[in-house]
């Protein structure tokens, strides 16, 4: 089937849109950066989505793009002057430069050893970025407010990042999309399946994988940069943490991996649901262990995330839920 | 001689993390799965010895005996609650029930005893040699540590339990065509790694200040102890634990000392592509 | 009883306070003014690494808003009475929902003011809000100088900056002992910590001292053999730096459980903190910056000499009162950091007479007063705009008093002293 008459494509970008829209028409702050970060985790876990749900790699250190796109993105406007543009392409660049490297050495491991090879990568670079003078070491870079001025002022450069964030996470999902169902998909989720089999069948695995790796990748290095420019700061502890890669993968595993409608449906869930659990007063002091439970319970009663027990329970709705 | 300071420093220090390694690599080559929630049950291994020790008045080493136990009984817990249903889905489902049992702990211990720094006052006395002043904690920590390892082995190698264990490490299915019962014996696995981790984190508890939040710090190094002695090979865990503690003691005297954890994790990932076996050889 | 008694005590006090410093809003009823209400925002650490201290900077924050609101508020130029309101959340130590969180209280909770959350990282970041809407935030628990060098114009800091957190103990070493020259400086890898040592490097060198070490260690550090033994190495008279309060204290005590040979150490954070003195003799000399401490008195008299008027309560009255607040803990700095952001808001609203950001902005930059606290001045230049410049440290060192117990005296500087120093320490 062509791929552009999906009607499940269409739903999932009508929805998003319409989800990132909601504060524009009502030209609220407030409900715009929950959206935000709603948003943000929909691209990111969409991204990630293609190694680990695709290609079946489990990455603990994807924040490591996000990171480093942030750095390179503040590096060039802060120390260089270089505009926003720029730098948002350039920490894509950054990103998918990385994830060409890494993909060459690493993606050779299987498994939990990939696993741990990642969560290595994410140390290792949160360490050296700590120590690299250029990039401010432990004190990291800030922006001078001035940068804003550039944009139409900070409230006009608030609303330009948002809407720079939410074309961005429309393209992940139009790109994740199309690489489920084509052909280089099709690889990838042999090679999920099994990967030797894969490779006798024809599909150049480390070529694929590589790939896979580098277009998970580029969007993050963007969206750090993004995210870094409106924070107006960035140091490696925040940059680099772990848990932040971890939180992806329970997003993921949530909305359902494999799936393209499934990472934003568990994003916008576990944001939505943090949300409330941190402003609310009863859960406000042990909402972590309130996520934990909730996550445990998913895990353990609906493996297959939301989207997979809604097309499992309603094979009618598979065409809707891509 | 000066240099002799920082190795022996580095060495004592190593047996404990090698003990926290053993716990995670022993769950790791008996059921392969990455227990994310090492960090927070070392934690409470801290806690544990703390607690007895400031509200009962125990001995802090007296209260390291009724640790390791608990530390048993709560992994057989968190397998029997969190892990056997999803033992043998992908991998991804093992992964996060552990990280949900971290998040669950973290939660509550946050709440429980906040996030102030605790610490226990236990003088042993130093032994000094010249520059080189050894303490006397750190000193029955590492003995307590080999002694551990030592009763590990006796374990795995001479009593029947233990043996099961070591059957189950090697062919799962065909341990259980055997008629061994593999549920119990992950139950009972997943309970020693656990009582390793949380017998470390009563050894740590003695001479360093603690968090309930402190344990990611030796969870992290213990993947890379893991993996350098070969994942699902305790006594290689022992081995590379030593071998982190010296590089800890030994780098800091030829380059600033907040590098060390760029050698390390580089050091971690290339052991990963180069010999993925470990420096010792190992189930690979 | 006893809760009750308390509360007397509390009520007794900030009246008689109120009434000769405030003038006329105490005395006004409040049932005669037409009353507005000010929303005060911030986060508070309540999960995550910075709980206690970030608890402790608010329950101050909490205790000055309740004494304004039960002495009848501020009174404005238009008649009306302001009653404040806090709202909060948790940040859980994590810049990454700052900004979110603050924006929602600027835009949803219509927040008047903002008060920063604990730490340099996360104020940083709540910066940024407050002057992308508009709004006025004291920052507290916040000592980081870069945050005031990113042309900022909204953002006020009630501590004494990082760079001048460690140069007096630099003065106190060289009025002590002018022999000394070589000197260690060993700090946390943190934003703040570096800053302070990076300040403190160029002073001690201007000053003529040797810098045998310079060295970070990763926060997070407990075991600082490998820096013990390159410190022998070196074989300093004096070790200055630290971090926060964990690895200071740890640092401390295996100084001296390595028996360092050492004559003055000054550590940064943990000293001041009442908690230090649990382990026990290591920190038996042990020199800190503080950024407040009960026993230095900041009164009208010290105020008239320096030629500034003093407002708000006297640390005595500041000190028992926090005390009946916070279940008999004592106040630390970071308490008292909290209770001085939101004087020095009052301040300001009060001589404005409005809740107009720009008239208090106006009223802020021209601040120039003495509380409990000590001396408060901002910078008003672009260059720098906000940095504080009326306020310093003082210096701590814990010594034995006759009985032999652990106490915390202050040493420098020497006109604020209440006992000599102690050294060389060991």
């Amino acid at each position: 089937m062509n791929p552009w008459r999906h009607p499940g494509l269409w739903i999932t970008l009508a929805l998003t849109l319409g989800l990132g829209l909601w504060p524009v028409v009502l030209q609220k702050a407030a409900l715009r950066e929950t959206i935000f970060t709603i948003l943000l985790s929909v691209a990111l876990a969409s991204s990630l989505n293609i190694i680990l749900g695709y290609a079946g790699y489990i990455s603990f250190g994807h924040v490591v793009f996000f990171g480093l796109g942030g750095y390179v993105g503040l590096y060039l406007m802060n120390t260089l002057g270089l505009s926003l543009w720029v730098a948002l392409l350039a920490g894509g660049l950054a990103a998918a430069l990385l994830a060409f490297l890494l993909g060459k050495a690493i993606l050779r491991l299987r498994g939990a050893y990939f696993a741990l090879a990642t969560i290595g990568v994410n140390e290792a670079m949160r360490a050296f970025i700590n120590n690299f003078a250029p990039f401010g070491g432990a004190t990291g870079i800030s922006l001078n407010f001035k940068v804003y001025q550039a944009y139409g002022g900070a409230a006009n450069a608030l609303w330009l990042v948002y809407t720079i964030l939410l074309v961005t996470t429309l393209a992940m999902i139009l790109i994740s999309h199309i690489v489920k169902n084509s052909k280089f998909g099709l690889g990838l989720m042999a090679i999920r399946e099994d990967e030797d089999a894969a490779e006798v069948m024809g599909v150049i695995t480390p070529n694929a994988k590589t790939w896979a790796y580098v277009l998970s990748a580029v969007l993050p290095g963007m969206l750090g940069v993004l995210f870094y420019f409106k924070n107006g700061n960035i140091e490696p502890g925040d940059a680099f943490r772990l848990s932040s890669s971890i939180e992806l993968l329970v997003m993921i595993m949530l909305g359902g991996a494999g799936t393209v409608l499934g990472p934003v449906i568990g994003a916008a869930g576990y944001q939505a649901l943090r949300g409330f659990l941190l402003t609310n007063a009863l859960f406000k002091n042990i909402q972590l262990s309130v996520a934990g439970i909730l996550l445990l319970l998913i895990i353990l009663f609906i493996p297959v995330g939301a989207v997979g027990w809604l097309r499992r329970r309603f094979p009618a709705l598979r065409r809707l839920l891509p | 001689m000066q240099l002799f300071a920082f190795l022996i420093d580095g060495l004592l220090i190593g047996f404990v993390y090698g003990i926290a390694a053993m716990g995670m690599t022993l769950i790791w080559g008996v059921m392969n799965v990455i227990n994310l929630a090492h960090g927070p049950i070392i934690a409470l291994g801290c806690f544990g010895v703390y607690l007895l020790a400031t509200q009962l008045g125990l001995h802090p080493y007296l209260a390291l005996l009724i640790v390791a136990p608990l530390g048993l009984v709560a992994g057989m817990l968190f397998y029997r609650l969190a892990i056997q249903r999803v033992i043998d889905a992908p991998r991804l489902s093992s992964l996060l029930a552990t990280f949900a049992i971290n998040m669950i702990v973290i939660g509550l211990g946050t709440a429980a005893f906040s996030t102030n720094p605790r610490a226990l006052d236990v003088q042993l006395g130093s032994l000094s040699f010249g520059p080189v002043t050894i303490l006397g904690t750190r000193l029955v920590a590492a003995l307590a540590s080999i002694a551990t390892a030592a009763g590990l082995y006796w374990f795995l190698y001479h009593t029947r339990p233990g043996k099961y264990v070591r059957a189950v490490t090697n062919n799962r299915a065909a341990a259980e065509l055997v008629g061994i019962p593999s549920q119990q014996v992950l139950a009972l696995s997943f309970g020693l790694g656990c009582m390793l981790a949380a017998v470390s984190g009563a050894l740590i508890a003695t001479f360093f200040p603690f968090t309930i939040l402190s344990g990611d710090v030796y969870q992290q190094k213990s993947f890379v102890i893991g993996v350098m002695g070969g994942l699902g090979h305790p006594l290689g865990a022992l081995l590379g634990g030593l071998i982190l503690g010296m590089m800890e003691g030994l780098l800091p005297a030829f380059l600033p000392t907040t590098w060390v954890p760029v050698f390390e994790f580089v050091l971690f990932v290339i052991i990963l592509l180069v010999r993925p076996a470990g420096l010792f050889g190992g189930k690979k | 009883m006893n809760t009750r008694f308390a509360a007397l005590f509390v009520w007794i006090f900030v009246i008689s306070l109120l009434l000769p410093t405030c003038g006329t809003p105490a005395a006004v009823a409040p049932s005669q003014a037409k009353e507005v209400k000010a929303v005060i925002g911030f986060t508070a650490s309540q999960t995550g690494k910075l709980n206690v201290e970030s608890t402790r900077q608010t329950n101050g924050l909490n205790l000055w808003m309740k004494q304004v609101n039960e002495a009848g508020g501020v009174k404005l130029k238009d008649g009306s009475v302001v009653k404040f309101e806090s709202k909060f959340y948790d940040d859980e130590s994590n810049s990454a929902r700052v900004q979110e969180l603050y924006t929602r209280l600027v835009t949803e909770d219509n927040a008047s003011f903002l008060i920063s959350p604990y730490s340099s990282g996360l104020a940083d970041a709540a910066a940024v809000i407050a002057e992308q809407y508009g709004k006025i935030m004291i920052t507290t628990g916040a000592a980081s100088d870069s945050t005031y060098k990113k042309g900022y114009t909204l953002v006020y800091q009630a501590y004494t900056p990082a760079s001048k957190y460690l140069t007096g103990a630099i003065d106190l070493l060289k009025s002590t002992d002018p022999a000394v020259k070589k000197i260690a400086i060993v700090h946390e890898n943190d934003k703040f910590s570096t800053d302070v040592s990076n300040a403190l490097n160029d002073y001690a060198k201007a000053q003529g001292y040797e810098v045998a070490l310079f060295e970070g260690y990763d926060t997070g550090t407990t075991d600082f053999a490998p820096f013990i033994n390159k410190i022998q190495e070196v074989a300093p008279d004096a070790i200055l730096g630290g971090g926060h309060f964990q690895d200071g204290s740890t640092f401390a005590k295996q100084l001296y459980e390595k028996k360092v040979a050492l004559k003055f150490v000054a550590l940064l954070v943990a000293p001041p903190e009442p908690t230090f003195a649990e382990i026990g003799e290591a920190s038996l000399g042990i020199i800190g910056p503080s950024q407040w401490e009960p026993q230095v008195v900041f009164n009208a008299d010290s105020a008239q000499k320096a030629g500034l008027s003093f407002y708000g309560p006297a640390a005595a009255d500041f000190v028992s009162a926090y005390k009946a607040s916070a279940n008999g803990e004592e106040p630390s700095y970071h308490a008292a950091g909290g209770y001085i952001a939101g004087l020095i808001l009052q301040k300001a609203i009060e001589e404005a007479g409005t809740l107009d950001t720009q008239a208090v902005k106006a009223v802020l930059d021209k601040m120039d007063v003495m509380t409990f606290f000590g001396h408060i001045r901002f910078e008003a230049g672009a260059d720098s705009h906000g940095l504080q410049t009326g306020h310093s440290m003082v210096y701590i060192q814990w010594q034995n008093d006759d009985a032999g117990k652990l106490v915390k005296e202050v040493v420098w500087p020497a006109e604020g002293a209440t006992s000599g120093i102690k050294y060389p320490i060991r």
